[in-house]
Order: C-alpha cells, then structure tokens, then sequence
C-alpha cells in the first residue's frame, strides 16, 4: 500500500515518518500525477490559505476531489480538515468540499491558545492526546459524518465514508492510533471495516 | 514567584506541552514563505501570494540599513493593523536581548517572535532566556554552535542570519552550508569525541549528542537574509532550508504582487527546475543587492549576537 502526503506547504515530513514507523511507503504530492497509484492520501496541517493556493492553480483540487469518487481514502489534520469541509468560515473561504461539515478557522484563537489536551475517543480505551495548534473548531457536521473524537463538546476527529478529519495532529505524537485506524481505511476492501472498530 | 523566572509567567522547558506547541507551529510552517511586511495592505498582498506567515516590522531591513539610527520593536499599532488584516500567523521582532519588548509581544498575543539581529541589539552580552514565553521565538545563527545555543535558551526555530536587506544570498548560502556541514560531521564522530566538539562550538553536550544521532537540529532550520528571487529561494532550499523568509526582497523589487507568488511556488517546487524557471517568467526588475566584500565589519547585520 502506498500513501501520497500532500507536500506544498506544512508538517508533512511529521506524517511521513508516523507512516514510516508504522511501516509503510509514502510520496510526497506537489502535483495531480503524482497521486497515481496511491491507495490513501494525507492533507498535513500547515496554512490553509496557502495550501489552497497550489491546489486551485495546479489542478490538484480536481484529482484530489477524483480521488475521493473513486474510493480512495483522505486524512486531513488541521488544515487539512479545513480543505475537506464544505464549508469554511472566519473568514468564509474555498475548499474541497468533501466532507458535509462547517468549520471555524482559528477557532480558539491565536498561537497562545495553542495545547496539548487529553480528549475520549471511540478508537481505544485510554483517552487520546491531542495537540492543537492554532487550531479549527468543527461547528456542524451533516447527516452522514460520524464523530470519533471530541474535545471541549466539540468534534475533534470526524470520519464520512473513507474521509478522517481531525482538527489536531495525531502526526506531533508518538500514538499511532488515528493513523493506523486511516491505513484501514486505505486498505483494499476497507468498506465493510467501517464502524467495526468502535470500542 | 520563581526567582530564576525573572522574563515571563510561561514553562517552556523541554518536553512540556508548552514546548511541543510551540516547535509544532514551527513545523506547520516547513515548506512556506515568511515574508516582512510593513502595514496592512502588503500584508494582504502576502497572504494572497500564498505566504505561510507574515513578519511584521516597521522598516524593512534594506531601508533600516540606509536611514541609521536604532531599530526597535515595531509600533503597537502597525502590528495590530496587520493581526486583523491577515489570517496566516503574525511575527514580529524584538531587539536581541530586550526580554521587556518580548513580553510585550507576548502580550499582544503575536504568534511568532523573532529576537532579531536585523534590529540594534539591547543587550550585547545576553539573548533573551525564550523557554520563559509561551509563544514561540524564533533566532538566527550562522553556525551549528550559535544555533543549539539559541535552542537552549529555548528557540524553537532556526533561521540563517544571512544578511537582511543586501538583497544578496551569499550569506545565506555560507551560513545553511556551514550549519549541515557542522552536523554532518558530528554523526561521524565517536561519543568520545563529542564532548571535545561540544567545547569547539561553544554548545552543551546534550543538544550536540541528539545533533550527532539525527544529522538535524532538533528544531526546524529555515533560511534568510538576502533571498530576492525565486531561484534564491530554491538555492537555499536545496542546501537543506526547511522554509525560508523574505524580507526586503519583495516589497523593494519593482512587481511585488508577481514576486511574492513566484518566490512562493520556487519554495514549493523546488526540486522541479521547471516549474522554477515557471516561476522567473513573468518577473520585473529584483531589488538592487549590495556586494557583501565591499562593506564593512560595522555595517554587516549578521555579526550582532554570538
């Protein structure tokens, strides 16, 4: 299995080596062939405005969204979950438009906010830690979106099909967890996996 | 109160919480442009170009250069205008060793401190101890040893000096090429040779010992100071800049709009020549650099701080 991380701008070298300790090979994406042959594709945290720039101007919106229709899996951390909403506020901005939810750039503030946290999750027993950083507050999510994680009542790790999005990153931790529960989601046949690893 | 807690309220040490955020906002910012702006509407230009960040000051380093006097903190009131402008991550920079700027920077609530050589230093012997602030600092340094000694006293950014506002990247070049080569030595040598090597750079022993198993700093390592065009940009990102900022090299050329978009697809793009040479196509005149031999040791920026 081969995942693509998305490497115009932000902390995909954090999500390169959390997949390569989990053993598995990754390419960095700066344009739409290079998705080729990916069964996952990560968006890292970074600046949302930034990242968007490349993806409207060099067509990766479109092979991104194709990608999505034809099965393959998205991992958007911070940014990331940003480019997947339908809708982005503070201000309003463009996006993918992939997973039926709203979400709040900068939702608790400026870097001071920034934190490390524990929250609950359905993915294990032990709380999950959570490391925001300027990070997006998640205000409404659709009928079809699941929440697998929350923090302060708000959802911080949500998944629509084989679309994860979380508002933190799992990539600045040593726990494994959300990324292997992605790599699920990648893997061929993962379909008849979702739901299964609720504790 | 702490008596040795003299700067600030914060617990920076390494390993807290407060530490890993402040190093992950720096991470979040790997592959971008830092660029200077110095009001409202540049800033907006920036953050259209694709900018990842913004360092907001009130004269860009060419022109601190040419005017003299002392350079300080920015005003209040410029460095709000552009908080509110902008949604990317806001910098701004204090005077080495002025800890009191700091804090009011921190009180401010900017995301990003550059205790900078760019402005005259307020203290000549001491840099500010930075693991006292919650919001992160970010420090030049010419070398491997200035850099681990900006780290423990709690930057969580490394950028190379260079030399601001020259508009000349031959500094930049020496200082990324000096620092990867000091670290790719330290993973050839022995333990035992270490601790002679911690002596040599003037850095403490742990931070060379981690320097030594990784080959990187243990903190992301951009690069500035004379970076004017978008090959400049990619240059230095092949010598091993993890981002790079921009100061004068934008708003001093003649087609600021177009500069600051190319400059910022040659960061991205900078291993496909091509899409650099993309990036060349549309551009003006750059920003009129300065021979770096023929000035002299008092007006180079770069010698403030050790």
């Amino acid at each position: 299995m081969k995942i693509g991380i998305l490497a115009v701008q932000g902390d995909f070298e954090a999500h390169a080596a959390m997949l390569e300790r989990l053993g598995v090979e990754t390419t960095e994406i700066r344009t739409p062939a290079q998705l080729d042959g990916c069964e996952g594709l990560i968006l890292p945290g970074g600046e949302s405005t930034t990242q968007l720039q490349f993806l409207q101007e060099e067509g990766l919106s479109e092979a991104i969204q194709k990608f999505a229709a034809r099965g393959g899996a998205i991992f958007g951390t911070c940014a990331g979950a940003i480019l997947l909403a339908t809708e982005v506020q503070n201000p309003q901005q463009d996006s993918l438009k992939l997973v039926d939810m709203t979400v709040l750039r900068n939702g608790y503030g400026r870097q001071v906010a920034s934190d490390v946290v524990r929250g609950h999750s359905n993915l294990k027993r032990e709380p999950l830690e959570m490391v925001f950083i300027r990070g997006p507050i998640i205000q409404r999510t659709g009928p079809g979106v699941e929440v697998l994680a929350e923090f302060a009542g708000k959802p911080a790790l949500v998944q629509c099909g084989q679309l994860l999005a979380a508002t933190f990153h799992p990539e600045l931790t040593d726990d494994t967890t959300v990324h292997e529960h992605f790599l699920q989601l990648a893997a061929p046949g993962s379909n008849q996996l979702l739901g299964s690893l609720k504790a | 109160m702490d008596a040795k807690k003299v700067n600030g309220s914060g617990n920076g040490s390494k390993g807290s919480s407060e530490w890993r955020v402040k190093v992950g906002l720096a991470e979040m910012l790997k592959g971008g442009v830092i660029m200077d702006v110095t009001n409202a509407e540049q800033a907006k230009i920036a953050e259209k170009a694709g900018a990842c960040a913004v360092m907001a000051l009130e004269r860009v380093p060419s022109d601190i250069r040419k005017e003299g006097g002392v350079a300080r903190m920015a005003s209040i009131k410029v460095i709000r205008e552009i908080m509110a402008t902008v949604t990317i991550p806001v910098m701004a920079k204090v005077r080495i060793g002025h800890f009191v700027e700091a804090e009011v920077l921190q009180a401010l609530e900017v995301d990003f401190i550059d205790e900078s050589e760019v402005l005259t230093p307020a203290d000549e012997e001491n840099h500010i101890w930075k693991h006292d602030y919650r919001v992160p600092f970010v420090c030049g340094a010419r070398n491997l040893g200035e850099a681990l000694r900006r780290i423990a006293e709690g930057a969580a950014m490394i950028r190379t000096k260079g030399e601001a506002g020259s508009g000349n990247v031959v500094e930049a070049v020496r200082h990324m090429r000096t620092i990867v080569s000091q670290m790719k030595k330290l993973t050839t040598m022995r333990d035992d040779e270490l601790m002679r090597e911690a002596k040599e750079l003037g850095a403490p022993l742990d931070l060379i010992r981690q320097v030594a198993k990784t080959g990187k700093l243990p903190v992301p390592n951009f690069s500035a100071g004379g970076i004017a065009t978008p090959a400049d940009a990619a240059l230095v990102r092949k010598l091993g800049a993890e981002a790079v900022f921009v100061g004068s090299g934008i708003f001093k050329s003649s087609d600021p709009e177009t500069r600051a978009k190319a400059v910022v697809k040659a960061t991205t793009h900078f291993e496909d020549p091509k899409i650099v040479l993309e990036a060349h196509e549309e551009l003006g005149e750059a920003m009129k650099g300065l021979d770096i031999r023929q000035m002299e040791e008092k007006d180079m920026l770069s010698t403030r701080g050790w």
